[in-house]
């Protein structure tokens, strides 16, 4: 396979090059490469990115199937220019073990579209009493540990974890919530949950459980990684902590940085996600998080959900937002065409960090490299229409909102696993 | 005419509105102080009164308000518990559409919960309080018992004292008084003090005294007990002391202020009997007025419903 004349996302540069791909390998990068006789990508006009990876999805499977299950997801995947998801154990069963792992990997590797690397979970049916079997996902294959959804309320048991962990070179991801301080809220706690009279949720819920966990880190020098930032104080704790040397990386959402909590107004059930979404001070914090590299990389938090879940009242309605497929097209959009990053530093969050965080092979465009690409055209506008969506879950909040940039083709591994 | 299929609240009622209810409430009360409680606007509509949260006094002054005007009212006592489980509200709403309700009334327990009824059925929606959102009903009634007593709205001096923070009734006030052109002043423990209501338009006080000084109306509001027990105050006690109304504080209001508030009193809690009994007080009348706005809503909806038929 060779990719022709498209403009090449390299690590600290963009050219125009050919790229020949065998064996799923990056075999040559260079000005302009002989025809072989191998089929042919005409890039023109196209950026070569190195296969966004994004490090925190929900696949829903086992359990959830009706919300979605390993093969929607791929393809949802796949068409938002994914080459390689991580997906978090809150399943029924819980993923909190190493036959859940293998199922998960297994299912996917028959599915065959992007590669899926499981999440275990922390504690034994993410319960917050029991540490489950951590060294025997690893060994099954996962890639980190996470009680996403909830915190590890037990400070002692989350020191206990995170040093146990470290053992087997396995990163925490943790979800930041006192569920105290949450008390049923619902939305941000400010001037939109008082106008829709809906109960808030402040930032110190998140704020306490960031700084309780990059004080663990610190105390045991062990890495932690804090799972979907949203708060302007929480970017400043992880900003604080990485200058005092503090192991810790940090991901955040697009919704977090595109939109603030004004359209929780309209009491779109779609908008209702946790972390909530924040104000504009938050949303400032983000973006500066992200650009001065706070904030390591960009993650969907994808959550797809059945619409009897969410077509109900706000109160009762599931968390979360199916981002998958809409995720470039927000960083394209906000990120890139407002110049909050550059190309590099896109890929670098999307692709490199990521890999980077979870020792994942790719993130990089680079001789003798795994050939995971995402090729997209950056000027293309589409309107976001949750109908359109592959994945099961229609639950998107931004339908009408005209976004930058089009994914046209992604490689793993060499093979064309998604065309426009 | 009043351009709505629903009544939901009043965040975005304009002046014009608001004194149209008004006025038709006027209308209503001459009816029923001429013993006309056998009226025909709503002959042949159907309503019904769906409420997931308990209530006397609001369920049975719509009850009345619709039966007055001629209407057929079935009355539904939900209860909470069923909101957690059984049918949801979008099936409950499209199971009263198909047995051709004309109106659904409702109470709530939580915010918006009126919005995704409206969106899901054809019949004219009145929120009859929705959790801490609105209660467009209430602050309609307590307009027009303030508009009887001054003549306007414009420049009065309305002070809010009490759990501001759960009290859909003292947000639907705000936005109602504002958009009329009256002043609203609120005084709560910090802990019963929502964010950013000053943003709406509130002006927030440092003391009991700045709220209740030169008031044209002095407005209390009911404390759950169970707010007590969450912590946001230590005991009914130390509240009484510092965030009550007595007779004394009363002083401070403009000799011809009156009093109100929604209903039920906390005697001795959020106003003293002194206060709740005092010539100024017109919490009866509030109950009365009720009856007319909510007659006054029903009137305005089926009118706009009839005309775009």
């Amino acid at each position: 396979m060779i990719i022709r004349n498209g403009k090449v996302v390299l690590k600290n540069s963009v050219e125009q090059k050919d790229i020949l791909i065998a064996n799923g390998k990056i075999a040559k990068i260079a000005d302009s490469i002989p025809a072989n006789g191998d089929k042919e990508i005409d890039a023109k006009g196209l950026y070569v990115f190195p296969g966004l990876i994004d490090m925190h999805v929900h696949l829903r499977d086992p359990g959830y199937e009706y919300k979605e299950d390993i093969e929607s997801g791929s393809k949802a995947a796949v068409k938002g220019g994914f080459t390689q998801i991580c997906c978090m154990p809150n399943t029924a069963p819980i993923m909190d073990n190493k036959v859940v792992v293998s199922y998960v990997k297994h299912r996917a590797q028959e599915v065959g579209l992007c590669k899926v690397h499981p999440i275990g979970a922390i504690t034994k049916g993410e319960k917050g009493e029991q540490l489950a079997d951590i060294g025997e996902m690893k060994k099954a294959g996962a890639v980190a540990i996470s009680d996403d959804g909830v915190s590890v309320k037990s400070s002692r048991l989350m020191r206990l974890a995170m040093e146990y962990a470290s053992g087997f070179g396995v990163k925490c991801l943790c979800h930041c919530e006192d569920k105290e301080l949450v008390d049923g809220g619902v939305c941000n706690e400010g001037l939109s949950s008082t106008i829709a009279g809906l109960k808030g949720i402040p930032r110190a819920a998140e704020d306490i459980c960031i700084a309780r966990d990059i004080a663990l880190a610190e105390s045991l020098d062990v890495p932690v990684h804090i799972c979907h930032v949203s708060t302007h104080s929480g970017v400043r704790l992880i900003r604080d902590a990485k200058r005092a040397g503090v192991k810790v990386t940090a991901e955040t959402c697009p919704h977090y940085f595109a939109v603030t909590d004004e359209i929780i107004t309209s009491f779109d059930t779609n908008t209702k996600v946790n972390p909530p979404i924040r104000e504009e001070i938050d949303k400032q914090a983000i973006l500066q998080g992200l650009k001065d590299g706070t904030l390591d990389c960009i993650v969907t938090d994808h959550a797809p959900h059945h619409i009897n879940d969410k077509n109900v009242e706000y109160n009762q309605a599931a968390f979360g937002i199916s981002g998958i497929e809409t995720s470039f097209g927000f960083a394209v959009t906000y990120l890139y065409k407002t110049g909050v990053l550059s190309l590099n530093e896109l890929a670098d969050r999307m692709s490199y960090a990521p890999a980077k965080i979870l020792g994942l092979d790719g993130g990089e465009i680079k001789e003798g490299g795994v050939a995971d690409l995402t090729l997209a055209d950056l000027d293309e506008k589409w309107v976001v229409d949750p109908a359109n969506f592959i994945s099961k879950g229609k639950n998107n909040p931004f339908k009408g909102m005209e976004l930058s940039g089009v994914v046209k083709y992604t490689l793993v591994d060499g093979d064309v696993k998604y065309e426009a | 005419m009043l351009k709505r299929k629903d009544l939901l609240g009043l965040i975005d009622a304009t002046r014009e509105e608001i004194t149209e209810i008004l006025d038709t409430a006027d209308r209503m009360k001459r009816h029923l102080k001429a013993g006309e409680k056998n009226l025909s606007y709503l002959k042949g509509k159907t309503a019904t009164i769906l409420f997931y949260e308990n209530s006397t006094r609001t369920r049975t002054s719509f009850e009345l308000a619709a039966k007055y005007l001629g209407a057929t009212v079935i009355n539904i006592a939900a209860g909470s518990s069923s909101v957690a489980k059984g049918e949801t509200l979008v099936d409950t709403g499209k199971t009263l559409d198909a047995q051709l309700n004309d109106f659904l009334v409702m109470r709530h327990p939580m915010g918006g919960a009126p919005y995704l009824l409206a969106k899901t059925v054809k019949a004219g929606v009145l929120n009859a309080g929705d959790g801490m959102n609105e209660h467009p009903t209430q602050a309609l009634l307590d307009m027009l018992t303030m508009r009887e007593h001054f003549g306007t709205l414009e420049g009065l001096k309305v002070a809010i004292v009490g759990d501001i923070k759960h009290s859909r009734v003292a947000k639907s006030n705000l936005f109602g008084l504002r958009a009329m052109g009256a002043d609203v002043y609120m005084y709560a423990p910090e802990t019963l003090i929502p964010k950013g209501i000053d943003k709406l338009g509130a002006k927030l006080c440092s003391s009991r005294e700045e709220a209740l000084e030169n008031a044209d109306v002095v407005m209390g509001l009911r404390i759950q007990l169970e707010r007590q027990q969450a912590g946001n105050f230590p005991s009914l006690n130390e509240y009484a002391e510092f965030y009550g109304v007595n007779g004394r504080q009363l002083a401070l209001a403009k000799p011809n202020a009156i009093v109100m508030h929604p209903g039920p009193v906390n005697r001795g809690v959020e106003l003293t009997g002194k206060v709740i009994d005092h010539d100024k007080s017109r919490i009866e009348d509030q109950v009365f007025s009720g009856i007319a706005v909510r007659m006054a809503a029903l009137y305005l909806l089926n009118e706009y419903r009839e005309y775009t038929k």
